[in-house]
């Protein structure tokens, strides 16, 4: 399954490591939120960059007392279908002000590339090769957007309202 | 409406075809012996036991690019060969609607 | 009307384009079906019977005679020649192909329509009040609200998979004409003590298999902070809604498992994170949006001009005019509504010929403005009372003259089983041998105000639970049936109706209705009590006795 990140396919710096495998002495790791709270301090001392997947039907408040700890947080689509990491995504990313890596993982498609990146998301398990080799077109996709989230993706009332300055000021 | 997964364990008690709608145009089909799919019913694969109509719908199912929403259908078999619908709904499906259409002629 | 700018246009031209490219994957086979259905839903495409089914949103019912002509265009080009307005403010096209779907929709964005959202599980096409903007006593032009809304849910990034459909509806009037009690989100704009406007907010309203009126969870939410207490119902909604069964899944659901209070305080906690965030809507934002609905330039005339006297001598006009003509909040203009219920007729259909000839006549009487209400009628906002005669004569011609607006053939009807694949039974035939029952215009008169409505499934797309008359479809053994409720009302009393009786089949269901009203005329306690209004006065009771002693 190809990774993007930065918009392009990329080498998947993390091991996934199931639950009960043991844990690779070093390297960077994705383990699942129920291994990482089991023993987060021990977690924590090994070498290596800790990533979790975090399950979409458990808040993601548990999280937030170690986000500062995590290089990523892996959230998941059971189906595309199933929106709820939208919205953990955009709590992690605007309000728990969360930077590192945010990985969109399960049911990966095309068509949910611009919505997952204007919640936050900036990495890929894209379920398809041919999604991915096409990844920087569909997120150039749409150029109007009408809600304001962490993205920084100016909204069309803000244009509208910057054009309305502007001819007042008789530009 | 009954997905074809459930409808796999419904066991058919008389003559079957299997029926979809065509994907690039949505209209009405039947599965046909050829494997194929046709706008007549006359045409449709006629399956009589359970084991038949669970391998019909499981190769109809297989071809979405040519329909979809696939799922067994009772039909009836005329003295003489021809095939009627089983019941209302694959009547209305079959012969159009019970109603004129709006549109003057 | 509010005029789509550059950014709006764009939107939609990109929305066009990404499900041209969706549809050639899917006919290619790159896309399978399972991953296609989500993506054709969300721009309005179901599957039906016979065909696909294509609803395109007409927000807040407001059309322009220009966006009129291109819906009767793509009804010629891509249908059979006719559209379905349906109680949403939607038109649907029943028999349209998949492959040519894509050149459908970008004909419409030409005229700045679009089908995004009219299907799937998000926010649908927000709704409001047809006459609004026009009618008297209003508080403000509640469609100022819903568009900001319906800039706001257009392709949320984060609500565009909630666990189902989602559904705004928003009035400004002391009268609800758009039944904002069985939505999921109900918006009452009115005033607080400091005379501020704001919003009263209903949630959890919804028909289908598990009815509910929607409950207030908060009396007054400052216009400023609409957008953000929405945001948090529907962040609530997105992470606690049910997913795990598809009937289960509307808000309607949590918020009875919960409780309105426990809910409310679950928003009222989220709302309180991001009441003072990006989505705080300043005077100056709203402004820009309200500059952008445009008024007629109404002329100083008289309420009673000489053409409307003369008129008058004309029974069959005076008929009309009593039924289908509206106060109008300018002196010397009127609101009038075209019944789309003729006799004999699919309750909600217009031909192409028809859509033509009102989109001329919009033209003509009414600033080339229409209007589409919940009722599946259709309305000219702003007629100069002395055009009445006139207009009345150029509609009676195209058939939409038929003065039985409120009266007990004004049904609304699903498509039932004649369309649609989740139908039990068929909703038109039934609706249409009811509007020839009644079809004596004094006695339609005598018996007043009634909504009959007709569901062919308990999906409730007829809202059969609100109508005065409920009928509802069912299947017994191969048969059909149907339920009969009385009592119901869609507007600001909502009340769900109470089963009268047996559910009968299909060729009882008229003889059936006539004993109700029988039973109604009967029974009420003066020519001024409604019907819905006996039935709360008397109970189901003595309907059932008079109708089924016999059967």
């Amino acid at each position: 399954m190809p990774l993007v990140k930065n918009g392009k396919i990329s080498d998947d710096a993390f091991v996934h490591v199931v639950d009960d495998a043991p844990l690779p002495p070093d390297g960077a790791i994705l383990i699942s939120a129920a291994r990482f709270l089991e023993d987060p301090e021990a977690i924590s001392r090994r070498l290596g960059k800790t990533g979790v997947v975090w399950p979409n039907n458990r808040d993601v408040d548990d999280l937030v007392p170690y986000l500062d700890r995590l290089a990523a947080v892996a959230l998941v689509f059971p189906t595309f279908r199933d929106g709820r990491a939208y919205s953990q995504a955009r709590l992690l990313r605007e309000r728990f002000l969360y930077h590192g890596e945010l990985r969109a993982t399960g049911q990966v498609l095309r068509d949910q590339f611009v919505f997952m990146l204007r919640a936050g998301f900036d990495a890929f398990e894209v379920r398809k090769q041919a999604d991915a080799e096409v990844f920087a077109q569909t997120a150039k996709r749409y150029s109007v957007f009408y809600q304001p989230t962490g993205d920084g993706r100016v909204t069309a009332l803000n244009r509208r309202m910057q054009l309305r300055h502007s001819e007042s000021a008789g530009l | 409406m009954t997905s074809p997964l459930e409808q796999k364990k419904i066991k058919i008690t008389g003559p079957s075809v299997v029926t979809a709608n065509r994907t690039w145009d949505g209209i009405v089909v039947y599965r046909t012996p050829e494997q194929g799919w046709s706008a007549k019913l006359a045409d449709a694969a006629i399956v009589r036991t359970s084991d038949d109509a669970r391998a019909l719908l499981a190769e109809s199912v297989a071809d979405d690019v040519g329909a979809i929403g696939a799922y067994i259908a009772p039909v009836e078999v005329r003295d003489g060969g021809a095939i009627e619908p089983g019941n209302l709904r694959e009547q209305i499906r079959s012969a159009g609607l019970t109603i004129g259409l709006p549109v003057q002629a | 009307m509010y005029a789509y700018d550059e950014l709006d246009r764009t939107l939609i031209n990109e929305r066009v384009s990404e499900f041209r490219d969706q549809v050639k994957r899917r006919l290619s086979g790159e896309l399978t079906e399972d991953e296609f259905k989500m993506l054709r839903l969300q721009n309005g495409v179901y599957l039906q019977l016979h065909a696909y089914m294509f609803r395109v949103a007409i927000p807040y019912g407001t059309l322009s005679s220009r966006q009129l002509r291109q819906l009767a265009h793509v009804a010629r080009r891509y249908d059979r020649g006719y559209g379905h307005f349906t109680t949403r403010q939607n038109i649907q096209f029943n028999w349209i192909k998949l492959a040519e779907l894509p050149d459908a929709l970008a004909d419409l964005a030409e005229v700045g329509i679009h089908a995004m959202q009219t299907s799937g599980n998000n926010t649908r096409n927000v709704t409001s009040d047809q006459w609004a903007g026009v009618a008297p006593g209003e508080i403000e032009d509640p469609r100022i609200w819903s568009e900001i809304l319906r800039q706001y849910t257009t392709l949320h990034p984060e609500f565009s998979f909630l666990p189902r459909k989602f559904k705004f509806a928003i009035t400004a009037s002391a009268h609800d004409r758009a039944a904002i009690k069985i939505h999921d989100i109900g918006l009452r704009l009115h005033k607080n003590a400091q005379g501020e406007t704001g919003f009263e907010v209903m949630v959890g309203g919804g028909l289908g298999r598990t009815p509910f009126i929607a409950k207030t969870i908060r009396t007054f939410v400052h216009g400023s902070d609409l957008l953000s207490y929405v945001e948090a119902i529907m962040r609530v909604y997105n992470q606690y809604g049910r997913r795990d069964n598809i009937y289960k899944a509307r808000i309607k659901i949590l918020v009875h498992e919960l409780g309105i209070e426990r809910f409310a305080q679950e928003v009222e906690e989220e709302w309180q994170q991001i009441r003072d965030g990006a989505l705080k809507l300043d005077d100056s934002v709203v402004e820009e949006i309200r500059s952008r609905f445009t008024y007629p330039a109404y002329e100083k005339l008289a309420h009673m001009p000489d053409e409307l006297r003369k008129a008058a001598h004309d029974p069959h006009f005076e008929a009309w005019r009593r039924n289908s003509v509206f106060p109008h909040k300018v002196t010397g203009y009127a609101i009038v509504t075209l019944s789309l219920k003729p006799v004999g007729g699919p309750p909600g259909d217009a031909t192409a010929d028809q859509m033509d000839a009102l989109a001329d006549l919009a033209d003509k009487y009414s600033f080339g403005e229409i209007r589409v209400g919940h009722e599946q009628n259709l309305a000219l906002p702003h007629v100069a009372r002395r055009d009445l005669p006139a207009l009345w004569k150029a509609l009676d011609k195209i058939g939409l003259a038929t003065p039985n607006v409120n009266l007990v053939s004004d049904i609304i009807a699903c498509p039932g089983l004649d369309y649609c694949s989740l139908a039990n039974a068929r909703s038109i035939p039934i609706a249409q041998e009811l509007t020839r029952r009644f079809s004596n215009h004094d006695t339609a008169n005598l018996i007043g105000r009634l909504h009959i409505n007709i569901s062919g499934c308990i999906n409730a797309c007829g809202h059969h639970h609100v109508g005065h008359i409920g009928i509802l479809g069912v299947e017994k053994n191969g048969e059909e049936f149907y339920q009969i409720t009385i009592g119901g009302r869609a507007d600001e009393n909502a009340q769900l109706g109470s089963l009268v009786g047996p559910a009968v089949p299909y060729a009882e269901v008229a003889d059936v209705i006539e004993d109700i009203v029988e039973a109604y005329l009967a029974l009420r306690a003066s020519p001024d009590e409604l019907f819905v209004d006996s039935v709360k006065r008397l109970g189901v009771e003595p309907f059932r006795e008079r109708v089924y002693a016999t059967r």
